[in-house]
């Protein structure tokens, strides 16, 4: 397993107590990409929801979508504000949109050399990035450039 | 007539502000400079504390209303009001509220306020601690991504790549800033000049910002006194009369983890036309503006959604020379705003538009009439207001 992209000792996420995102997380751990769809709609929705906001039914599901996408934007982080990443040097964060998840986003770090270019438009893929170590471990799903 | 309108209905009659410092170097404690504000401001208008009926804040202030009224003894509490959400969102949207209390009735001399002293309370520029997160911010903070800086970077790379802006026009902004904090004694910044060389070196804080893109964190109060418009003629200050103040967000400004659709947005899109109706004015009417720097990447998306330049002409508009009080084409954050006077969640640039109005500003545009305000670009929610002098009713 390669090292993960950030220096350790930023939190870990654990699913929210009330259970919303908790089969997102879990997904995660299996590398599968589980993200909520509208069971009367069939439109994918993200971030975690209790409601579709389309036709505001509450029968919202987790389903299964391929973990690629596109930049939709970056940024290249110079000024860590956490200690865990005081001598990490620049990295970058992604907002990737997902075209096959009704153009869904989220947040990730694209791997690779934090100082290339990481245009808006690139075509990535998902990597599952796994924390076993933690307590209680966690995945991460980062991105890379698709070739 | 329409009677759903603020126009012309309330009118600012004092300003105050304590000394501002920096972040963690007030010698007093938060509760207290919110005290010495609002008595300022007061003294300023010339009237009594006591006289004070209602209280409007925003950004989850925490000095309370009725520990407020109860220490300055006042007589009779009827309205204390918080506008919902962080950062400077509400600015604008607690003199909103204020000012509707006043124009309905319901009280007859609001004080609208803000109070921060982040080394009793912490920072905000800091990420969160601990060993676990979950809720929203387990979808970012993971990934490096949790100081406001970045998470509004991500906005404003967004925006210059579709419309391809320079980053020379986020310097023009900020350097507009620091030359007008030259002129302000207040300013936290006075005597600190700026120019391109030293903005250019300056470290990157997170791609598009440079250091200086930033706003400062700071430690101060600041606090301002609304009445109907039927008793402004009765203070010494020249009549300052709110024309529009709205508050609000576009469609699913606030869907979570990055997902609203209108993206790269100061938030302002559907607020604006709002904005300009209720004040019956347009873009070229505004004689000064203070817009929120959080970022000045927030103040570059939000004066084009207010209609003031097109967005693929911003590399043209955004220089230094047409933002310089007094003679640019927009004057702009004319008492040093956010990055150079004091990051008092920009309550300071609605005093400072007030005293355009009033002829007091350090960097006076001569003859300012119409004085607009825009608070807390690309949170959610955002408001605006807009000022009027006599001539404009």
């Amino acid at each position: 397993m390669n090292a993960p992209y950030l220096k350790p000792g930023l939190a870990g996420p654990v699913a929210s107590p009330d259970g919303l995102d908790a089969p997102f997380w879990q997904g995660a751990r299996e590398e599968r990409l589980l993200l909520q769809r509208c069971g009367s709609c069939k439109r994918w929705q993200w971030g975690p929801e209790w409601i579709c906001h389309r036709c505001l039914s509450f029968d919202l599901r987790y389903e299964e979508t391929a973990p690629r996408g596109v930049i939709y934007s970056y940024e290249r982080v110079w000024h860590a504000v956490h200690p865990a990443l005081k001598d990490q040097g620049p990295y970058l964060i992604v907002l990737v949109e997902l075209p096959d998840a009704d153009g869904v986003r989220l947040v990730g770090n694209l791997l690779g050399d934090p100082r290339a270019s990481a245009d808006i438009g690139t075509r990535v893929n998902g990597v599952f990035e796994h924390h076993n170590d933690a307590e209680p471990p966690f995945t991460l799903l980062q991105w890379t450039r698709a070739t | 007539m329409n009677d759903r309108t603020l126009r012309g209905r309330v009118a600012v009659v004092g300003v105050g502000e304590t000394p501002y410092y920096k972040r963690g170097q007030s010698p007093d404690a938060e509760f207290k400079l919110a005290l010495q504000a609002i008595v300022t401001a007061c003294a300023n208008a010339g009237i009594s504390p006591k006289d004070v009926d209602g209280f409007a804040s925003f950004s989850n202030d925490r000095s309370d209303a009725s520990r407020l009224a109860a220490a300055l003894g006042i007589k009779d509490l009827r309205h204390a009001s918080m506008q919902w959400g962080g950062g400077g969102g509400g600015g604008s949207g607690a003199i909103a509220n204020g000012a509707a209390a006043v124009a309905t009735g319901q009280a007859e001399c609001v004080v609208v306020f803000r109070a921060l002293a982040q080394g009793q309370f912490g920072r905000f520029g800091q990420g969160m601690r601990g060993q676990r997160i979950s809720g929203e911010f387990a979808h970012t903070i993971p990934y490096g991504l949790m100081s406001p800086a970045q998470m509004f970077a991500m906005k404003v790379q967004r925006f210059m790549h579709d419309h391809g802006v320079d980053q020379s026009a986020l310097r023009a902004i900020s350097l507009a800033s620091y030359a007008h904090a030259q002129a302000n004694p207040r300013a936290v910044m006075y005597g600190q000049p700026l120019d391109e060389a030293k903005y250019d070196a300056s470290r990157w804080i997170v791609e598009p910002f440079h250091l200086y893109d930033c706003c400062q964190e700071n430690d101060g109060a600041a606090a301002m006194v609304l009445v109907s418009a039927e008793r402004a003629a009765d203070f010494d200050h020249p009549p300052c009369y709110v024309l529009s103040a709205v508050a609000g967000s576009h469609y699913r400004a606030g869907a979570p983890v990055h997902n609203t659709p209108d993206y790269a947005t100061s938030t302002f899109k559907t607020l604006a036309p709002r904005l300009f109706d209720m004040a019956q004015v347009t873009p070229t009417d505004v004689d000064v503006l203070q817009s929120y720097e959080n970022f000045t990447g927030g103040v570059l998306m939000s004066i084009v959604e207010h209609g003031f330049c097109e967005p693929d002409e911003a590399n043209e508009f955004f220089q230094v020379k047409n933002l310089l009080a007094p003679n640019g084409t927009l004057p702009l954050n004319t008492s040093g705003g956010n990055l150079a006077e004091c990051y008092m969640h920009g309550l300071g640039l609605n005093i400072e538009a007030v005293r355009q109005i009033w002829g007091q500003s350090t960097s006076q545009v001569k003859g300012a009439e119409v004085s607009m305000v825009i608070s807390g670009p690309m949170v959610t929610p955002v408001s605006a207001c807009i000022f009027g002098a006599e001539a404009t009713l």
